[in-house]
């Protein structure tokens, strides 16, 4: 039973991270009907910012761990990534936006394939080891808890998890309560109608990217904080997991992102603890294809019925 | 194109011929030239999936690995038993070439028919899903080797077979695509739903598709695993199947000759770029690019899709198509 | 007049030295690059050595370098490159035994000695008279820290092995052959994959196993990581593993939580000898980095090749094979290096243990 639980936690904090990338997934997909392959990649970055900027940014809050260090090396990651993520858009896939979905596709893989390939020639292939942003350690059950006592929580996975509902609140505001955050949510219903209204659709879009790149970006953060050794190829598998939690719980559906998310983690720790680790990433796939056969539009989906 | 027969024949006369005087080549370049060969049978394979049928497939790479595991299987089983008489050796080899490709076929039965409801990006993952799995499985089969590898093949695979395989893929896809049956697969690719209401049998012919295109594949790994003599499971994972993909797309989908043009300049291409290091008159970080290949090829992959989707040739082809 | 002449007839020779030609084709991008890229430079540092001190039998050796991109079937088209394109008279590599494999037959038809570096396949030198390994192979160091185990009282291990390597598998393997068979007990064998960052559920399901020790015969990258999170899971028993353990990054991602671990290496980049000390210190001068030991392997089978031609007098494939074959006790900063019948390294294995922040010596074990 106590097994079963620790699995149940160390699943939650791994979905948090999956949820945090696949909210970027979401939002371009539901924006541009596209799928951004090299958001994964993006996540990478996201680490990398923070390594190289850690140093710096933590002897401004005096050297050495503490919450407002972390605090800055994540803000400071997420607004590289924002930038990152606009750049790319603009470059790479505005102007493809006229084209069939083929060709922006085949151009996210070349962006996604330069991402970590530039990463092992600029950063090194080798993994670097990042800096501790926050001391973390096991929290200490109280024994009155009896059994549960025996569970191990650590700071890094209640930051995990903490964060990620932060932000995730903070994003439902922004999408549900601004005027981009509607522009948004019309031009993912109907762009033609959108621009009608006055939306400006390259803004939106560009900010679009911006967000879930920040989300990707501070997933990259929080992760390293729990396993700090980074490499230039990390965000492959990340990414992988992340898009197939995305599609889970309804393409184009933010809170669909959170809960997919969640589900595969704990489905991971759950086939990897009890079944067979060699299965982790084939069952991922699984998972993928019969969603994609039985209820495509996710489980918090709704159908969409195409028009001829 | 008079008489496709007769000039099928003619080709294959040639393979015959050519092969004789192969023995002499410098056996680097007589590898490059197998490699191509093999290339351009996966070019033309994956163009009748994704540039003829206009189901884009990522995952063309499992085909090849079940194609190239299978007739190793065949070879190394039934080799020893077999006898080394020519004959016996060469319909054994032929044999594990065609039940390769039955293999793969199967396979591809297996990803197509699930596929069907799927479009573009979707159908685009799922594909990949399922040569990851293909690449899970052979990763976990023992008798296969699993993650160390299979090898001790024998090296049947030569110029004759491999270019007999290549001008039987061309001919066989062209007559295909071309004759009033075959149109079938540029309608699904041109207008699924117009298709179905002309009473095509969309279903059919996107099977159809990857099947074929699998089963071309699985000959290819076929011929692979007996040139190389050694496979693993690594080397038909996820950037083999782009590397198939980046040929269709700088030929030009639904060009068959474009296809076969962008094999041989993208095989010939990283063997060239090896020598670029040699070049010292260039600046010490221009051959250090050119030494990674990866970053060249996604530049590539990005610089063509913004300058020239449409590939090399776009739509022409060996044969002037009837429609545009 | 004739004496210039003669002079410079003596010295232009010299000067203008017909160079040997050793081909190198390792893995110097994609997923395999961090092991490739330091083998590499092992080999690239012993290389630079040789030349220095004139090279061998009066000729510089040029290292003609191949990246196979961590790719199935280029080291086939590379070797087949070198030796008919480049013309080698010996090829170097690879790390990954499923690379050394495909290439091996090649080098063998070709009477081209081959000498692996770090490939621990048995498979690997099977293929032929003409294909060498500087490094143990996994039967070997799989009993020596098998016999650690129990000679500690650690009777009941459990096993975390990284599937994706056939390194890790082949030591898993015949560590749990011999622990079994000299009555030890394996109480629980999970998995991971090369790449892989998060390990809980394993350790997780490791630790409700209760074993005295856990036996983790994988990577740096990975072991770092692994070592962190059973550490902060309460699993307290201490880790064992193999040379695969030695990286750069190994201590500074697991920091504290590898104390009180043990590995079994052929190395350590601590070890007072004159002859490691000065290869540490050219490796950390010429790349900035402390090597691991692919690095170090890398330049011993650099420098057995290079001994070898100096004792065969010339570069003929037929005597050079001979005198690589014969290399019996040579001083390597891997260890006193001999090549047995198989043409497998035959050495003594150091068991090392982590603690103040670096490696100490324990024990020495000889084949």
């Amino acid at each position: 039973m106590i097994e079963f639980l620790q699995q149940l936690i160390n699943g939650l904090s791994q979905g948090a991270i999956y949820a945090l990338i696949a909210l970027g997934y979401t939002m371009v997909f539901g924006v541009l009907r596209f799928i951004n392959f090299a958001h994964g990649d993006i996540y990478m970055l996201g680490a990398f910012a923070g390594f190289y900027t850690a140093p710096k940014l933590l002897s401004l809050t005096g050297g050495g761990p503490s919450y407002e260090g972390a605090a800055l090396v994540l803000v400071a990651a997420m607004a590289l990534c924002a930038a990152a993520g606009v750049i790319i858009e603009r470059l790479c896939y505005r102007p493809l936006r006229a084209q069939p979905r083929l060709t922006v596709l085949i151009a996210a893989i070349g962006v996604s394939l330069f991402l970590e390939n530039g990463g092992q020639f600029f950063f090194g292939a080798d993994p670097q080891a990042f800096p501790e942003i926050i001391a973390d350690s096991a929290i200490e059950l109280p024994a009155s808890w009896g059994d549960f006592a025996l569970l191990t929580l650590t700071v890094g996975q209640v930051i995990v998890i903490g964060s990620t509902i932060v932000l995730l609140a903070a994003l439902r505001t922004v999408v549900m309560h601004t005027r981009t955050g509607m522009a948004m949510r019309a031009l993912s219903l109907n762009p033609l109608a959108a621009s009608l209204m006055g939306v400006n659709t390259d803004a939106v879009i560009s900010f679009t990217f911006a967000i879930g790149s920040a989300m990707a970006g501070a997933a990259g953060i929080l992760t390293s904080i729990q396993q700090p050794s980074i490499d230039p190829l990390m965000g492959i598998n990340a990414g992988l997991k992340a898009f197939v939690a995305a599609v889970l719980g309804g393409i184009g559906n933010i809170p669909g992102a959170a809960l997919g998310g969640v589900i595969i983690g704990v489905l991971e720790a759950l086939v990897v603890g009890y079944i067979n680790p060699t299965y982790r990433d084939p069952l991922v796939f699984a998972v993928l294809i019969l969603v994609l056969l039985f209820k495509p539009s996710g489980l918090l989906g709704k159908a969409e019925r195409e028009k001829v | 194109m008079k008489r496709p027969k007769t000039l099928l024949l003619i080709a294959i006369a040639l393979c015959a011929a050519a092969s004789f005087f192969t023995g002499g080549i410098n056996p680097y370049y007589y590898d490059i030239l197998i490699t191509i060969g093999i290339n351009i049978i996966l070019a033309v394979s994956l163009n009748l999936v994704t540039g003829y049928t206009g189901q884009f497939s990522l995952g063309h790479a499992g085909f090849m690995a079940v194609g190239a595991y299978s007739s190793a299987w065949i070879t190394l089983t039934f080799g020893l038993v077999i006898g080394t008489s020519l004959p016996a050796t060469g319909s054994m080899y032929v044999l594990a070439l065609f039940g390769g490709g039955l293999a793969a076929a199967a396979a591809g039965l297996l990803v197509g028919v699930p596929s069907l409801r799927l479009r573009g990006d979707y159908l685009a993952i799922v594909t990949l899903g399922f040569s990851e799995i293909i690449k899970g499985v052979i990763q976990n089969a023992e008798p296969l080797g699993a993650q160390r590898g299979l090898g001790g093949m024998v090296q049947h695979t030569n110029f004759f077979w491999t270019y007999a395989v290549v001008a039987l893929a061309i001919y066989g896809i062209l007559t295909l695509v071309h004759s009033t049956y075959g149109s079938g697969f540029l309608a699904v690719r041109d207008d699924e739903i117009a298709a179905e209401a002309m009473g095509i049998n969309t279903t059919k012919f996107k099977v159809l598709a990857f099947v074929i295109g699998a089963f071309l594949a699985g000959v290819a790994g076929g011929l692979y695993a007996h040139f190389k003599q050694f496979i693993h499971p690594e080397g038909f994972n996820f950037l083999k199947s782009v590397d198939i993909v980046v040929m269709v797309i700088l030929g030009g989908m639904g060009s068959t000759a474009g296809v076969c043009l962008a094999a041989v300049i993208l095989t010939i291409l990283p063997e060239f770029l090896r020598t670029v290091s040699d070049y010292t008159w260039l600046p010490g970080p221009v051959r250090d690019l050119a030494e990674n290949r990866m970053i060249l090829y996604s530049l590539l992959l990005i610089i063509l899709m913004l300058t020239r989707p449409q590939g090399l040739f776009g739509k022409l082809d060996f044969i002037r198509s009837k429609k545009s | 007049m004739i004496f210039p002449a003669l002079i410079l007839g003596v010295c232009v020779p010299a000067l203008a030295a017909d160079p040997i030609r050793v081909g190198e084709f390792a893995s110097l991008t994609g997923a395999s690059a961090s092991f490739g890229q330091s083998a590499h430079k092992g080999t690239e540092l012993a290389v630079e050595e040789i030349n220095a001190a004139g090279g061998v039998l009066g000729r510089p050796i040029e290292l003609i370098t191949e990246d196979d991109q961590s790719q199935a079937g280029q080291p086939a088209t590379i070797v087949r490159k070198l030796i008919s394109q480049d013309k080698v008279v010996a090829v170097l590599g690879e790390v990954a035994s499923s690379k050394s494999l495909e290439a091996a037959p090649i080098c063998q038809q070709n009477k081209i000695p081959m000498i692996s570096p770090a490939s621990t396949n048995p498979k690997v030198t099977e293929v032929g008279d003409y294909i060498f390994r500087v490094c143990f192979i996994d039967p070997f160091q799989g009993t020596v820290m098998s016999k650690f185990a129990r000679e500690n009282g650690w009777n009941k291990v459990a096993v975390l092995t990284d599937v994706k390597q056939d390194y890790s598998v082949g030591l898993a393997e015949f560590f749990i052959k011999d622990f079994l068979a000299n009555g030890g007990q394996i109480v629980r064998e999970q998995k991971y994959s090369t790449g892989d960052k998060d390990f809980k559920p394993q350790l997780t399901s490791i630790k409700a196993s209760q074993p005295d020790a856990v036996f983790v015969p994988g990577y740096y990258a990975e072991v770092s990581l692994i070592a962190k999170q059973a550490k902060l899971l309460g699993l307290k028993v201490p880790l064992l593993g193999g040379d695969g353990w030695v990286g750069d990054s190994l201590l500074k991602v697991a920091g504290k939580s590898l104390d009180g671990s043990f590995f079994s290496s052929h190395f350590s980049s601590d070890d007072a000898s004159p002859l490691v000390r000065n290869f540490v210190d050219k490796f950390k001068a010429k790349y900035g980095e402390v090597p691991d030991d692919m690095a170090a392997l890398g330049y011993d089978s650099a420098m057995i090749l290079a001994e070898a031609i100096r004792t065969a007098g010339t570069t003929d494939s037929g005597p050079l094979r001979q005198a690589i074959a014969s290399t019996a006790s040579h001083a390597g900063v891997t260890g006193r290096i001999t090549l047995d019948a198989q043409r497998n390294a035959s050495k003594s294995a150091v068991i090392l243990t982590i603690g103040d922040g670096g490696f100490r010596f324990v024990k020495k074990v000889e084949p």
